[in-house]
């Protein structure tokens, strides 16, 4: 018999296409077999414009999908993009998607969305495939059990060309995660946690796998949050093992197989499950039961403590580099050492990004807000992560509890998240943020982030200072 | 690709860990559609601050950056790698970078030499005594030399090999093009397509 597998290796297995070779003591990287290539605006102008001038064809059209997301405004979306070099790039993808022939999904469209949150709505992400997209935040499709990664222009121009990528082996890292949330703890709070344990380089060269109880208990949505931000703890990518909590997710999406081949799938779906006996190089274990809401002070996500703690003391820091980061970004931050976090006070909540945009994670927000006024001096912006959540959630009536709170409620995209729209913070600003990063400038020149989970972004909108769901049920009842 | 076997150049002490790429290129100069013509965007937050590195005139014409630890960590904006190279730079010297970025620069002849972090400090000191100290960068020997200092640095094989022959991947990927058919022809019927849309 075979030696055990993890999860990563099993897929990696199934997709070499030709294996590295070994010459005069080096090896060349395994040429992998890519099932899913997910396209957008921004990494993508170059790739295609390398593909004309070499004279070359998208090779898989029918394994490459395409949507605007980025770039594309959030209010009045039936005018042209005001800024004309946003809507430049827009047009370039709508005008290389007719070219090479990929299906796209224009702003407007029912489908659009951001490109993480469109493929698994459409039942394009399933497990044990290949999925690469020009963007970081590609690692959310391991959420199934999927191989995904987030990849350079060159990269994106050579699956379009190739459908492969030589990619060089990787290492494994079990993260387990047992136990039960307490209420109010989200998996935001798990990855925020792991990032904070590991830090922002800790997971450089492996493909993580996320398991245990808590993992197995929590939805796909949730499940999503937890792989989308694997790579801010440097991972090239996480996973969780597909199990019943997967196949329901996806079975009787649009491009969920069908039939006989929906039965294939499941069995073959079901052997990917890393093996009893199977050695990580790493395992890093959290304890679900002690988790709280946990927040950023800095300007990585690594920088974070729980909501209950305060801005901790640059000197408190072992580590010289880690001592002059910590510095550094309390300037940046304006935070004083040893303010409590439930002090901060914030003018601006955004609930969305890929990290936190989708329908349980407006769910969520939205069932704390309903019934509860707004702090009056806090906006609140809430942008839906494709046009389907936003449809669903009108359906469902979230929209009015969102406006009647007082907050915006926007069309789908990326928004800000990274401000590449006219959503962006002003100098100064400080934002309570559902999203995935919270660098220098990230959703603003001279904006300021603190990455939360979609309740204590409600919560806070509530209170106006960072807030746990628990200080609302205490002292606001609906 | 230019093939690159020993660069020499003057070398910029960037005192910073963790430099993410939206520090490196910030997401509104994403916008562009053309691969080229990014030097003014580089580092463009940090280079307001008259004080920042690059804005000294022993400096500015640098060619090796010299990083703290984690760097072009986050987003995998190719466009950090293009913004470095329009600006001049052919090579970057830390201890620890991001798997993509790194990535990246391998396939734009960016060169990412992995470097002891006390060799880091010690560089930083002669180019901080000397400003505008040369540093050679020998891809060959696999030696970081500025000064009295001289330090190994660590590369994976494949990639070295690549940047000293100057090899694109897309050409190399295609001679494999008869494993490629006879790995589709394998593939399960159950794999979905995108094609014909079903919404």
């Amino acid at each position: 018999m075979s030696r055990p597998l993890t999860l990563a290796e099993k897929v990696w297995r199934d997709h070499v296409v030709a294996p590295g070779v070994e010459k005069d003591g080096q090896r060349s990287p395994d040429l992998l077999y890519i099932d899913l290539h997910l396209v957008h605006e921004v990494t993508s102008p170059q790739a295609f414009e390398g593909l004309r001038l070499a004279g070359r064809p998208v090779r898989r059209p029918d394994l490459t999908i395409a949507t605007e997301d980025h770039n594309t405004p959030t209010l009045e979306i039936d005018k042209p993009i005001a800024d004309p070099v946003s809507r430049k790039q827009v047009d370039t993808l709508r005008d290389n998607a007719e070219e090479f022939g990929v299906r796209l999904h224009s702003l407007g469209d029912d489908d659009q969305g951001i490109v993480h949150v469109v493929g698994p709505q459409l039942g394009l992400t399933q497990p044990g495939m290949t999925v690469v997209c020009g963007d970081s935040h590609t690692s959310t499709h391991g959420a199934f059990g999927a191989l995904a990664l987030g990849i350079g222009t060159s990269e994106v121009e050579h699956v379009l060309a190739t459908q492969t990528l030589p990619l060089n082996p990787f290492k494994t890292m079990a993260i387990t995660v047992e136990g039960t949330l307490k209420p109010g703890v989200s998996s935001k709070d798990i990855i925020l946690a792991v990032i904070a344990k590991i830090g922002t380089g800790g997971g450089q060269g492996y493909v993580l796998e996320y398991r245990g109880s808590a993992i197995e208990q929590l939805s796909m949505d949730a499940r999503m949050t937890i792989c989308n931000m694997s790579i801010e703890a440097g991972a090239r990518a996480g996973m969780i093992a597909p199990d019943e909590t997967t196949f329901d997710y996806v079975k009787d999406r649009p491009h969920a197989p069908q039939g006989a081949d929906w039965d294939a799938a499941v069995e073959y779906w079901r052997s990917l499950r890393t093996d009893e006996g199977a050695e990580f190089d790493t395992e890093v274990v959290i304890d679900a039961d002690a988790l709280e809401p946990h927040v950023t002070w800095g300007t990585n996500p690594g920088q974070g403590v729980g909501l209950g703690e305060s801005v901790p003391w640059p000197q408190d820091f072992a580590d010289p580099g880690d001592r002059d980061s910590a510095e550094r970004a309390l300037r940046y931050m304006d935070l004083e050492p040893g303010t409590p976090m439930r002090d901060i006070r914030v003018d601006t909540v955004f609930l969305g990004s890929c990290t936190n945009s989708r329908m349980e994670d407006l769910r969520a927000a939205a069932g704390l807000i309903r019934g509860r006024e707004k702090d009056p001096e806090v906006r609140m912006i809430v942008v839906p992560g494709s046009q389907k959540v936003r449809l669903q959630a009108e359906a469902e009536g979230l929209d009015q509890v969102f406006k009647d709170f007082g907050a915006e409620w926007r069309f789908a995209g990326c928004s800000m998240c990274l401000g590449m729209n006219p959503d962006q913070l002003a100098e100064g600003e400080r934002c309570a943020s559902t999203s995935n990063r919270n660098f220098e400038g990230r959703q603003g020149k001279g904006g300021r982030t603190h990455l939360v989970s979609p309740v204590v972004a409600a919560a806070t909108a509530i209170r106006g200072t960072l807030s746990a769901p628990s200080d609302v049920l205490a002292a606001h009842p609906a | 690709m230019e093939p690159i076997i020993r660069h020499t150049g003057v070398g910029v002490p960037l005192r910073a860990s963790n430099v993410d790429t939206d520090q490196i290129i910030p997401a509104v100069y994403l916008k562009r559609i053309t691969r080229t013509g990014f030097e003014d965007a580089l580092f463009s937050a940090w280079r307001r601050d008259p004080e920042f590195v690059l804005n000294q005139p022993a400096y500015s014409a640098g060619s090796v950056l010299v990083a703290g630890p984690d760097f072009g960590t986050g987003s995998s904006r190719e466009h950090a790698v293009w913004a470095l190279k329009d600006y001049g730079f052919r090579v970057v010297v830390a201890s620890r970078f991001a798997d993509i970025f790194r990535g990246n620069s391998g396939k734009q002849g960016l060169l990412t030499a992995e470097v002891e972090q006390a060799e880091v400090e010690r560089l930083w000191k002669e180019l901080e005594t000397v400003p505008g100290a040369e540093v050679e960068v020998d891809l060959e020997s696999r030696m970081v030399r500025c000064g009295a200092v001289e330090a190994p640095f660590a590369i994976d094989d494949y990639t070295r090999w690549r940047l000293m022959e100057g090899h694109d991947d897309i050409s190399l990927t295609l001679t494999a093009e008869q494993d490629i058919v006879d790995y589709e022809a394998s593939r399960a019927a159950f794999k979905p397509t995108t094609l014909p849309a079903r919404t």
